[in-house]
């Protein structure tokens, strides 16, 4: 199933990347407003997607920006969260003692948090105070997303800190530092590679979660979950190819995302495969 | 013990230690000594759990600090290295002592190749940068009788033989340029075949640099083949000490006689192999007085009341046990023994 994940989500991130070089979006231009097909277009030549109700937007217009959107804020976050996570779990494991005790009661601390809640609040006062970009949702996302890689990478560095390899690089006088970073962090990192993609996958549904209900990144930037959020109001007017066309690539992009996880944890851990 | 001479690579007096446990503190090594010269080759062998490994991490300080205590004296190159900082071990480390691990697959990291890892030794202790200590490791597998040594420098262990693989770790000690080695069973888990060739090694490279070597065993016929001097272990204390050729052909004490006993060879083919009977006490309860005496052969009352000291016996061996004397008058086995050779 790798294969095919990585294909499809190959096939995504070229469709978004071209698609929104060729088709712009321009937050300022608004079509001349229609009577007549205020309600919204079907797919037809000239725009496959369809055209939104109301604003008469091109849908394949916003699902390609959206995208752009969806899937940085996707991959930065799991950057940020791998980037934190790891030094986090490395830092603990390494050292341990009080140093790992304090990490992990923090690590303890947001994990009790109710992410949801404080991502909604905390989207909404960062947003306001630096007028909503996605920059700030990914600082969120990061900040309450470290905490299971950190777990995870400490539980792994314990174990191989233990190993008789380290035992042998301490009695060549091999430097404590250099031992972390050569010797464990490489031995830890399958667990963080087989992460990953789930972080990417967990951010993309986040974002259009919390874009859905109108928290997220603000109108003048489309993301797939802003794109959902105002197709809602239309769907009673048979819209379907309005929120049908970015939740699709939703579901896609998060099939895809899975399917390369699961391949990755099966090719990392022999025993676990079928 | 006597006679520890100027100049000698590594002087360990009294040691001690103990491991904190949740019944309390366990002592696991009691009051060990030895010292071992330039290009000198000191066996320490005993049964599993005999203390001989714990005395040789204590040596080179890598027991965990919150978990052993660790007492007596350990001189290198007549300088005190218990209670030095950790910094200052880490120059000792690889540098002058390095060590070789019993299991090389393990001992070697999976993820570095073979060259790096021996590179890593050399540049720790400033014996160059990467790309010289690159070059250097090589050299040391040529060394070490590794052929096509540049290829392998860039291999992972999981593409060498076990053979090779300790060959590997050889050479790794061996960077260091370090004055002592200390091999902890280091043909254990080696076919026997090889085993004799990683020893012959060993024990040549040591000789040509000049550099002592500590080797810890429980098999005798690597302490024949390879030691000048033996110490046997038993629960914590040495239990006898002398050349090693002298201890195996004619041993002073009742265990190293079972334990060489043991030893299954041609002249004694047919017969049942010979066994001590009963196991190595756990740390947590030594039996009192000397403590081999509940599977002593020649065990008497005096045996359980006080602990026998380890005393001189000849010019260069000593021996700790109360009846030493009269066993080698000849004196009977005061307990009848249940299996083994009658």
């Amino acid at each position: 199933m790798g294969p095919l994940g990585l294909i499809i989500l190959v096939a995504i991130f070229l469709f978004v990347i071209i698609g929104s070089i060729v088709l712009p979006f321009d937050f300022y231009h608004v079509p001349q407003p229609d009577e007549i097909n205020f309600v919204g277009r079907g797919p037809a030549w000239g725009r496959p997607f369809g055209e939104t109700g109301l604003l008469q937007l091109d849908v394949l217009t916003l699902v390609v920006n959206g995208g752009k959107t969806s899937l940085a804020i996707g991959f930065f976050t799991a950057i940020g969260s791998i980037t934190l996570g790891t030094l986090i779990g490395v830092v603990a494991g390494t050292l341990g003692g009080k140093v790992d005790s304090a990490l992990m009661r923090l690590a303890d601390i947001f994990l009790m948090i109710p992410t949801i809640f404080v991502i909604l609040v905390l989207a909404r006062i960062l947003q306001g105070a630096h007028g909503g970009g996605i920059w700030t949702l990914i600082f969120v996302f990061v900040v309450f997303g470290w905490m299971g890689l950190a777990r995870l990478v400490r539980g792994q560095v314990l174990a191989i800190r233990e190993m008789e390899f380290v035992e042998a690089a301490r009695a060549l006088g091999v430097r404590p530092l250099r031992i972390a970073v050569r010797h464990i962090l490489p031995n830890a990192i399958g667990p963080v590679v087989v992460s990953a993609p789930f972080i990417v996958g967990g951010a993309i549904i986040s974002e259009a979660f919390i874009s859905y209900l109108g928290f997220g990144v603000d109108g003048a930037t489309p993301t797939w979950g802003n794109v959902l959020s105002e197709s809602a109001k239309f769907l009673q007017q048979g819209n379907w190819w309005w929120i049908g066309f970015p939740g699709l690539f939703i579901v896609l992009t998060s099939l895809s995302i899975n399917m390369i996880g699961d391949a990755l944890r099966s090719a990392l851990d022999p025993r676990g495969a079928k | 013990m006597k006679r520890a001479p100027q100049g000698a690579v590594i002087e360990v007096r009294d040691l001690n230690v103990s491991f904190a446990s949740a019944a309390g503190t366990v002592k696991v090594v009691e009051g060990v000594s030895f010292h071992i010269n330039k290009g000198e080759c000191l066996a320490i062998v005993g049964e599993s759990g005999s203390g001989k490994s714990v005395s040789a991490l204590a040596t080179i300080g890598l027991l965990v600090k919150e978990q052993a205590t660790v007492t007596g004296s350990v001189k290198f190159r007549g300088d005190e290295l218990l209670g030095k900082p950790e910094s200052y071990m880490r120059k000792v480390r690889g540098g002058g002592i390095s060590m070789i691990f019993q299991e090389p697959l393990s001992a070697l990291n999976p993820v570095l190749t073979i060259g790096e890892q021996i590179a890593e030794g050399i540049v720790a202790h400033g014996r160059g940068d990467w790309k010289a200590a690159h070059l250097k490791a090589v050299e040391y597998l040529e060394s070490v009788e590794i052929a096509q040594a540049a290829r392998r420098a860039k291999q992972y262990p999981h593409e060498l033989s076990g053979g090779m693989r300790q060959r590997a770790m050889i050479a790794m000690a061996l960077a260091g340029d370090p004055e002592l080695i200390i091999a902890d069973e280091p043909t254990t888990a080696l076919d026997v075949t090889i085993q004799a060739q990683v020893l012959e090694l060993l024990r040549r490279a040591t000789r040509e640099r000049g550099t002592a070597l500590l080797l810890i065993t429980h098999d005798l016929g690597v302490v024949a083949e390879t030691a000048d001097r033996v110490a046997v272990m038993y629960a914590g204390q040495i239990i006898e000490e002398g050349p090693a050729a002298a201890v195996i052909r004619a041993p002073a004490s009742p265990y190293a006689l079972d334990l060489v006993a043991s030893i299954p060879s041609y002249e004694r083919r047919g017969k049942g192999l010979s066994t001590i009977e009963g196991m190595v006490p756990s740390p947590a309860n030594f039996p009192s007085g000397c403590r081999f005496h509940p599977r002593c052969r020649f065990a008497v009352a005096a045996c359980s009341a006080a602990v026998p000291p380890l005393e001189p016996r000849g010019a260069s061996r000593s021996v700790r046990c109360f009846r030493v004397d009269e066993i080698a008058k000849g004196a009977r086995p005061t307990a009848k023994r249940k299996g083994g050779s009658k």
